[in-house]
């Protein structure tokens, strides 16, 4: 268990690489959505500071690090406090398992481009991200605010609905693969074709799902802010409130990210063969332009749909998603068991 | 190298919690709470065994034990809303309509 | 190394655990739990056993405890008062009991137990081996599983739904009575003389 120096290194370089593309992503992804909803809704969006208003999320940061952070009195203050660090943690957590370049060959030792590398990768990803949920109810309990409690009480039912299916459609992909590691996942791609094509079914209960997952319009019943003011985070002000803002962003990237690797090839382009520095380098481009194109998508979904209504939500994860994701898994072990894949 | 014991001591140590939890508790949902902490202990001590005699059949035993646990979790919660829904309250000393 | 992440984790799971059974507000003992669950799945892991604690982590964190807070709120379960005289007693003499109980059973696990354990294999840990076991050796019980599962979620749904059947919202949209939101109180209306449950409602509208 005991690591040599240049382990060490690797592992804190691999640490710096994924947490500064995740961490970059919020403030770039702040004006992405700002500027996109304004050019979906035909206005100018901020374009006051700086070329095109990229010093923006800047801006922003510095007023939510300078407003008061106020506290309700009737607050449960040590669940109160703990919800945004709860909320950062697993979203954070689950880009350790994104494989984002091929095996890297330095000094004669052979590192894999990812952070944890596991056996049971993408399970792991499921299950911290599972935890996510905590947040958004402890934090809806602990505001003692009807509207946040009722934002909790949405958010267990709604994740646990569509974790579901999202389980189901990942299973699939993993089936012909026959490995949970995601390594073997992008390889396994790399020498048939994108999975996208074969389970474009799964593909779709997958998209759906993580929307419902990172609590994105057509599915953010949990903070809806036209019924429950803005459900579970009502109560928080400055940097708490920026901590669940920077965690929506956050499992946004690391659930794109992992929906790249599993239908996209992750960080792989086809036709392209490329090893060493160069390879890694391409590899994490592409890896990071895949994802930019998959947060785009959520964020052109989410200035384009109203939102469900909250029966219509649970109708479609239990009666249309889940049978859908099953029936997917089903015809994707008969193609494999009949070698078609 | 941590000695297997350790852990069976460990888990030893954790079902006693939740046994004295499942005594003790008058609200449902922690009794409930309690009798999971006394599954896991036995999920603890199994992997452990499984681990000394490098055999999975403790691991597939866990694994059975935790589906389980689910639908007990699931039976039990909705047992709870229904004795809610009648009483106005789940605390087992007030639930008493059996009692003889 | 080993030894230091044992101790870290063992005494997180004894912690939380004492906090379960300890903490009178529920959503405490549950949120308790989890630090439970997530310490003894990194025990799990140690054991050689990742699956496992994956899926306790995915399964047990994630859904089940999840659906006890959701119950927890739903019902709005405040935390519990201290207890009176007469129950002090039981109190004592469980925690006793439980001591007594958790004692004798480390006595016994100390006793069976050889000091070293053999290595940790490659098939231990491998995944491919248990799912081997899981679907050839065990397949009737995985089976039977997935049977009890299936009967679990269809007992929980008749027992938690609302004992009513002749108002749906179709009725209260016709009648013009707003839906009662007061689960205890929706007794269907039986009309005495003729046994008929929706005779009042009819005869409203």
């Amino acid at each position: 268990m005991s690591y040599v120096p240049s382990d060490l290194i690797a592992v804190v370089a691999k640490l710096a690489v994924m947490l500064g593309f995740i961490l970059t992503v919020v403030p770039v992804m702040v004006w992405v959505e700002r500027r996109g909803s304004a050019l979906i809704q035909d206005r100018p969006g901020p374009n006051r500071l700086g070329p095109l208003g990229l010093i923006q999320p800047l801006a922003d940061a510095l007023k939510f690090m300078f407003k008061e952070d106020v506290t309700p009195s009737a607050a449960d203050k040590p669940l109160y406090l703990a919800a945004p660090a709860l909320a950062l943690l697993p979203a954070l957590s689950t880009i350790c398992v994104i494989p984002f370049g091929p095996d890297l060959v330095v000094n004669g030792e052979t590192h894999r481009l990812v952070i944890a590398d596991v056996p049971v990768g993408v399970l792991l990803f499921l299950a911290l991200s599972s935890l996510g949920v905590y947040s958004l109810i402890v934090a809806g309990y602990a505001s003692n605010n009807k509207f946040s409690l009722l934002g909790g009480i949405r958010a267990s039912a709604q994740l646990i609905s569509y974790e579901l299916a999202l389980t189901v459609a990942v299973l699939a992909v993993l089936m012909p693969v026959g490995s949970f590691h995601l390594a073997d996942v992008v390889s396994y791609q790399r020498e048939h074709i994108w999975n996208v094509v074969p389970q474009f079914v799964g593909f779709v209960v997958f998209l759906i799902a993580s929307f419902a997952e990172t609590n994105r319009l057509p599915f953010d019943l949990p903070e809806a802010e036209s019924e429950l003011v803005a459900g579970f985070h009502t109560e928080y002000s400055a940097m708490r409130f920026a901590s669940f803002f920077m965690a929506e962003y956050a499992a946004m990237t690391a659930l794109s990210a992992l929906g790249v690797t599993l239908y996209f090839g992750g960080w792989s382009l086809p036709g392209v063969d490329l090893d060493g520095w160069l390879g890694a380098l391409v590899g994490l481009i592409t890896l990071v332009v895949k994802v930019a194109i998959c947060m785009a998508v959520f964020v052109w979904i989410r200035w384009t749909f109203p939102r469900f209504r909250y029966d219509q939500l649970m109708r479609l994860g239990w009666k249309v998603l889940l049978p859908l994701a099953l029936l997917n898994l089903i015809v994707i072990a008969a193609l494999t068991v009949a070698g078609w894949l | 190298m941590v000695p297997v014991s350790w852990y069976l001591l460990l888990s030893a140590l954790l079902f006693a919690i939740g046994t004295a939890g499942a005594l003790t508790r008058r609200n449902g949902i922690s009794v409930f709470l309690s009798i999971e902490l006394m599954l896991n202990a036995a999920n603890l001590s199994l992997v452990a065994f499984a681990r000394q005699f490098d055999e999975h059949t403790g691991q597939v035993i866990v694994f059975f034990v935790m589906a389980v646990a689910a639908a007990e979790a699931a039976v039990g919660l909705a047992l709870f809303i229904a004795v809610y829904r009648q009483r106005r309250t789940i605390d087992i000393n007030r639930i008493n309509l059996m009692r003889w | 190394m080993e030894t230091l992440v044992f101790a870290v984790f063992a005494f997180l799971a004894v912690a939380s655990a004492i906090a379960v059974v300890a903490h009178r507000n529920p959503v405490y003992s549950t949120m308790s739990l989890v630090v439970t669950l997530f310490s003894v799945a990194v025990l799990f892991v140690m054991l050689g056993a990742p699956f496992l604690g994956v899926i306790q982590v995915l399964v047990y964190a994630g859904a089940i405890v999840v659906l006890f807070l959701f119950v927890i709120m739903l019902l709005n379960i405040q935390a519990e008062e201290m207890p009176q005289g007469g129950q002090m007693a039981q109190r004592i003499a469980s925690i006793l009991g439980a001591v007594v109980f958790a004692g004798m059973l480390g006595l016994v696990f100390w006793r069976t137990m050889q000091p070293n354990s053999p290595p940790l294999t490659e098939e231990l840990v491998s995944l491919r081996n248990l799912s081997r076991e899981l679907f050839f050796e065990y397949l009737l019980a995985f089976e039977m599983i997935g049977l009890l599962l299936l009967v679990a979620v269809i007992g929980a749904t008749v027992v938690a739904r609302r004992p009513q059947q002749a108002d749906t919202t179709e009725d209260w949209a016709a009648s013009g009575d707003a839906p009662r939101v007061d689960g205890a109180r929706s007794e269907p209306h039986i009309n005495p003389e003729t046994g008929d449950r929706v005779a009042a409602r009819a005869g409203r509208s």
